[in-house]
């Protein structure tokens, strides 16, 4: 047997835009042992948030991630209307459930492409761009831009969709049915995709289980787990989401790349039906509970509680927990990312891999550092990030150094 | 082999790019043959914030609001400045403005050489 060597993949690397540090230890071809060391985009944005009220705020979550800018407002606003007791109009919540299902729509076509980028069938990727225009217009011209939408406000929504818009949505909806069966067609017909996704970073139910996968990561390894089915929350309840297995399409679950990506095209076809579904039962109503800002920032500088909220993001479970302490800044904002839930079962689907899947496999859980990345530490002005280990150390030394005040007191 | 169609249907087609805006085209332009004007923004568009100074109050809500600091507040003429290099177009000090002071433009297209350009600062 040849001995193991290293390989060092990152911080900067093809297999995605985000920067993100993988140490490998490989046989001849084999990866048989994976290490990975996050932490090169955090930016602070928590730190700036708790420097600020609440609708300042909203607008920094929305800037935690470009692509699942909707799901951060979204978990982040409804985090402080259950801190604050504020109710949202049902009308409101109908539109933010239409935001929220743009956004996946958008989200999983370009990771469609991204996969077939990775695996090198370009024309895939490009054909993925020209489908996802179509929902970024659509996003643009019921929001007014293409990229944050700046659709949410505590306690309700800032624009609305008139009927007048429903007949360019339907027109999108139906365009998007077709472009799944050619999804479809291409990722399980085709050879190329099927050799390369097929087999590869497998991960067993078992495992997903235990190592708290969420998400599309999750439902590709057969648990039946879903945020919007299990803790439903704005229009979902009326609607009846069930999360979306492989078993639907290929009557089995192996829990490789390909379970992950039929899982994905599934949730287009969804998201789809979910948004002309809210467009048909929208009720009438008020867009936000109080109008003015000014009374809404004078109730959240009075109120005091703690708020959680968990949407179901593109990526699997998104998690803001808020905390108002009668003070005019949010006293503790603290967002959990998918990413890192998921990102813990990538050394598990490395297990024997060949070093050409890497990027495959990766790619696979759709991974987003920028909202993965929330704590860094640094040791002084050397630049040197610091791990687990060197915390630890760090605190035995502090224990170490009361023991001698103490002893000394003594 | 399902996506052949698709790309030979594409070979025809001219390509979907709108090729450089007129704004900041290069000063030789020889070798472009055409400078385009940018694709339209819709109506709601949250471009760069205009700043109406004969109707502002100097409520500071604007001020209370922007995530991003970028309002200043003159406490002598009880106006505000607004700069526009630190503004990330979110809107909201348009809509909580109580006398429509500020309105979003269409603009988008704000690089500039200096960063002290009139251009960059609303007063």
């Amino acid at each position: 047997m040849h001995d193991a060597y290293k390989m060092f993949l990152g911080p900067v690397h093809p297999a995605l835009e985000e920067p993100i540090f993988f140490d490998f230890k490989i046989v001849g071809e084999k990866v048989i042992a994976t290490n990975l060391k996050p932490g090169n985009a955090h930016r602070g944005i928590e730190a700036l948030g708790m420097k600020r009220n609440p609708i300042q705020v909203l607008y920094l979550s929305e800037r935690i991630c470009g692509i699942c800018s909707v799901s951060h407002a979204s978990t982040f606003s409804r985090a402080v209307e259950a801190a604050a007791g504020i109710e949202v109009p049902e009308r409101a919540d109908y539109i933010r459930t239409i935001f929220c299902e743009l956004e996946r729509l958008h989200s999983h076509i370009l990771w469609a492409g991204l996969l077939a980028h990775e695996i090198g069938f370009h024309s895939v990727l490009h054909y993925g761009m020209k489908v996802r225009e179509d929902v970024m217009d659509l996003l643009e011209y019921l929001s007014g831009n293409r990229v944050n939408y700046g659709v949410y406000v505590i306690g309700g929504v800032r624009r609305d969709i008139p009927k007048e818009k429903h007949e360019k949505i339907r027109q999108s909806i139906k365009y998007y049915n077709a472009a799944f069966e050619k999804f479809k067609d291409v990722f399980l017909n085709d050879k190329t995709i099927r050799m390369r996704t097929e087999g590869v970073g497998v991960l067993t139910k078992n495992d997903a289980l235990k190592l708290c996968a969420v998400g599309p990561t999750a439902r590709g390894s057969g648990l039946n787990k879903d945020t919007r089915q299990d803790w439903s929350y704005l229009a979902y309840g009326d609607i009846g989401v069930k999360a979306q297995l492989p078993s639907q399409v290929t009557g089995k679950i192996n829990g490789d790349v390909l379970d992950r990506t039929i899982v994905r095209l599934l949730e287009i076809k969804q998201s789809a039906e979910i948004i002309e579904r809210c467009i048909d039962q929208m009720p009438k109503g008020s867009l936000v509970s109080e109008p003015k800002a000014a009374v809404i920032l004078s109730r959240l500088k009075n109120a005091e509680g703690e708020g959680i909220a968990r949407t179901e993001a593109p990526r699997g479970e998104l998690h803001h927990y808020v905390r108002l302490a009668k003070k005019e800044v949010v006293d503790t904002w603290k967002a959990k990312a998918p990413t890192y839930n998921n990102l813990m079962a990538v050394p598990v689907m490395m297990k024997d891999a060949q070093i050409a899947d890497i990027p495959v496999i990766i790619c696979s859980i759709d991974p987003c550092i920028a909202c993965l990345d929330r704590v860094s530490i640094i040791e002084g002005n050397s630049g040197k990030s610091m791990n687990k280990y060197d915390l630890h150390e760090l605190c035995l030394r502090k224990s170490e150094m009361f023991g001698k005040i103490e002893r000394g007191h003594q | 082999m399902s996506i052949i169609p698709t790309l030979l249907k594409q070979l025809v087609k001219k390509p979907f790019t709108n090729p450089f805006p007129k704004k900041h085209a290069p000063n030789k332009v020889s070798d472009v043959k055409k400078i385009n004007d940018p694709i339209p923004v819709p109506d709601d568009f949250r471009g760069k914030i205009k700043y109406d100074r004969a109707k502002c109050i100097g409520c500071r809500m604007c001020v209370t609001v922007c995530p991003a600091n970028a309002m200043e507040y003159l406490p002598k003429e009880k106006k505000i400045k607004h700069h526009v290099l630190r503004c990330i177009m979110c809107a909201e000090c348009v809509d909580v403005c109580p006398v429509k002071a500020l309105s979003s433009s269409k603009e988008f297209l704000l690089a500039e050489t200096d960063k002290k350009s009139p251009n960059l600062i609303e007063k």
